[in-house]
């Protein structure tokens, strides 16, 4: 199980989000995306869960061309997307927004296990569970995004800015919890502006600037490298 | 056992209904009671696109306008081709008009999904402006459309597509037999209700919440987004074409096309963002609500609207997102607290 992204181009109208961004993810890592605004970390994950149309290059997950699938054939291949801003469903309850989580899944049995292990991870959720999801706070509702999206049972997980308006003690936890999924089996791609955090977790690392790769190492490499310190770990 | 029984509550309900409230309060009352099962379909049915997927669909009379002409046509030039007149018929005209009113929903259904289909590709509010137009233009339709054949020979040659365009113009559809019932209104309604119920509280009528809470999200959990508004869409369209079919064969009703445009869409809207955009009980007692409003107003006529707008504009102050939100009447005693 890998995903093979090579000289992918996205364009939103006249603007060229992505220009030729190539990346590879191997079977159990973390990788990670980082860089500043703009630089088309989200565009990527967007690309390959299919909310935007790549104008060039290719995607592959084992082996199999994504491009141009629509996102519901995606997610049916084992890549759940927790999208930026969490997308949580407000209006409805935790237990409603996980329900939503294994809509792709007939396996009664597997999904209540799964569950189980999801608000194991997040007990959290367990004391929410018939609240409205709108009325939890900011951490919660990530845990949840994150939770829902374990639910389709991904085999690649893509989380888009886990840590965003999140307090710095909330994302020890959801960084801790991030590792504990990834031990437990499930490929990561993760993005992120922290980038801090997310090389200290991640066992690979891409630097996206201005919608191309800049820098790409080990993150223990990069969270060491000059260029990076200095550009994003605000290190003079 | 699960599924059978609240179909067999929808019929004790509508045969107590049909037997006993209606003969006890009189035929005018009685009107209002068919009028509030009618308003109440309506309701309901726009409930699924509007308040479940969050769509904004502002063209439901039309619907009930295809299920009406097709429902009358069908009765009224049916009864010609089997008994030779439109009079009414005992048992066997009721099954006529049963089946008037599910071709009615069915032709209203398909017309649903060719309205549906290229509009809800996009996001936005391209429905809103498209089921506008379609009203419009089937209302003007409606009105440019031929004089009702009275006599049987007249109907025999003009069978069997000629008379899809002899519908009365704009001055109605006269002649249609008074065939419904409050059986026939409450039975249709009852269903209607059930089948929003039982697609609210599953896991496919979950995902049809979702588009309207996220459809970005929504999609990203597989929930094939255009598919489910437009199943929604063609649902709603076929309850519907069924309740226009009620109110096309109703006692004292002539169809005519200007009761059934922008005017009766925008009422079903008010009831719907009154009762609450998704919520079930909301609806059906907004519906009534707003029937009996204006027959309780109908001493002081002339204040009669100022009254109902004001009405409606302090509730919109007080209480935005309508008498019950997205839950629902049971659910207020189950989760007290729980934020609407």
């Amino acid at each position: 199980m890998t995903l093979v992204i090579e000289g992918l181009d996205v364009h939103y109208g006249a603007v060229h989000a992505l220009r030729g961004v190539s990346l590879k993810v191997e079977p159990g890592q973390i990788v990670t995306l980082i860089g500043s605004n703009g630089a088309g970390k989200s565009t990527t994950l967007r690309a390959v869960s299919g909310l935007v149309k790549p104008s060039g290059g290719s995607i592959r997950f084992d082996d199999k061309p994504l491009a141009g699938l629509p996102p519901h054939d995606i997610v049916r291949l084992g890549i759940a997307h927790a999208p930026e801003g969490r997308g949580i469903f407000a209006n409805l309850t935790v237990h409603e927004n996980l329900e939503l989580g294994s809509y792709i899944r007939r396996d009664r049995a597997g999904i209540a296990d799964d569950r189980d292990k999801a608000l194991a991870l997040f007990p959290r959720l367990r004391e929410r569970l018939h609240q409205s999801a709108g009325t939890l706070s900011g951490g919660e509702q990530q845990m949840l995004a994150i939770a829902r999206a374990l639910l389709a049972r991904p085999r690649l997980l893509l989380l888009d800015e886990p840590s965003l308006g999140l307090a710095p003690q909330i994302v020890q936890v959801i960084f801790g919890i991030i590792r504990d999924i990834n031990l437990a089996g499930t490929t990561i791609l993760l993005v992120e502006q922290n980038a801090h955090m997310a090389l200290k977790v991640a066992h690979y690392a891409y630097v996206l600037e201005v919608g191309a790769v800049a820098m790409a190492d080990k993150a223990s490499v990069l969270a060491a490298s000059d260029a990076v310190r200095k550009a994003y770990l605000g290190v003079h | 056992m699960k599924s059978v029984a609240p179909v067999v509550a929808v019929l004790v309900i509508a045969a107590i209904v049909h037997v006993l409230l209606v003969p006890l309060v009189g035929p005018f009352y009685g009107k209002v009671i068919l009028d509030i099962g009618i308003n109440a379909m309506l309701a309901v049915s726009l409930n699924i696109v509007n308040g479940f997927t969050g769509q904004f669909s502002i063209g439901h009379a039309g619907f009930m306008a295809i299920g009406g002409y097709v429902g009358a046509i069908i009765t009224y030039y049916g009864s010609f081709v089997l008994w030779g007149s439109a009079m009414e018929q005992g048992a066997t005209g009721q099954l006529l008009f049963v089946v008037g009113c599910l071709a009615g929903g069915l032709i209203a259904a398909v017309f649903g999904y060719v309205v549906g289909l290229p509009s809800l590709r996009l996001r936005g509010d391209y429905l809103a402006i498209v089921t506008l137009g379609f009203g419009e233009i089937l209302r003007v339709m409606l009105q440019r459309s031929d004089d009702v054949l009275t006599e049987l020979a007249a109907v025999r040659e003009a069978l069997p597509v000629g008379v899809i365009t002899k519908v009365g113009g704009a001055l109605g559809f006269t002649g249609v037999p008074f065939y419904t019932t409050p059986l026939a209104v409450y039975v249709f309604c009852g269903l209607t209700i059930l089948v929003a119920y039982r697609l609210k509280e599953s896991t496919y009528g979950r995902a049809f919440l979702s588009i309207r809470e996220n459809e970005l999200a929504a999609e990203a959990m597989g929930v094939h987004t255009t598919r489910l508004k437009v199943r929604a869409f063609v649902l709603a369209a076929f309850f519907a074409g069924i309740a226009g079919a009620l109110y096309a064969h109703e006692v004292g009703v002539t169809l005519t096309p200007r009761e059934l445009g922008f005017q009766k869409s925008f009422d079903i809207v008010i009831m719907v963002v009154l009762g609450g955009m998704g919520s079930i009980s909301g609806s059906v007692i907004a519906a009534a609500f707003l029937t009996i409003l204006p027959e309780a107003l109908r001493s002081f006529a002339e204040y009669r609207l100022i009254v109902y707008a004001l009405l409606l504009i302090i509730v919109m102050l007080s209480r935005p997102q309508g008498l019950f939100g997205v839950r629902e009447l049971w659910d207020l005693k189950k989760r007290r607290g729980a934020v609407t």
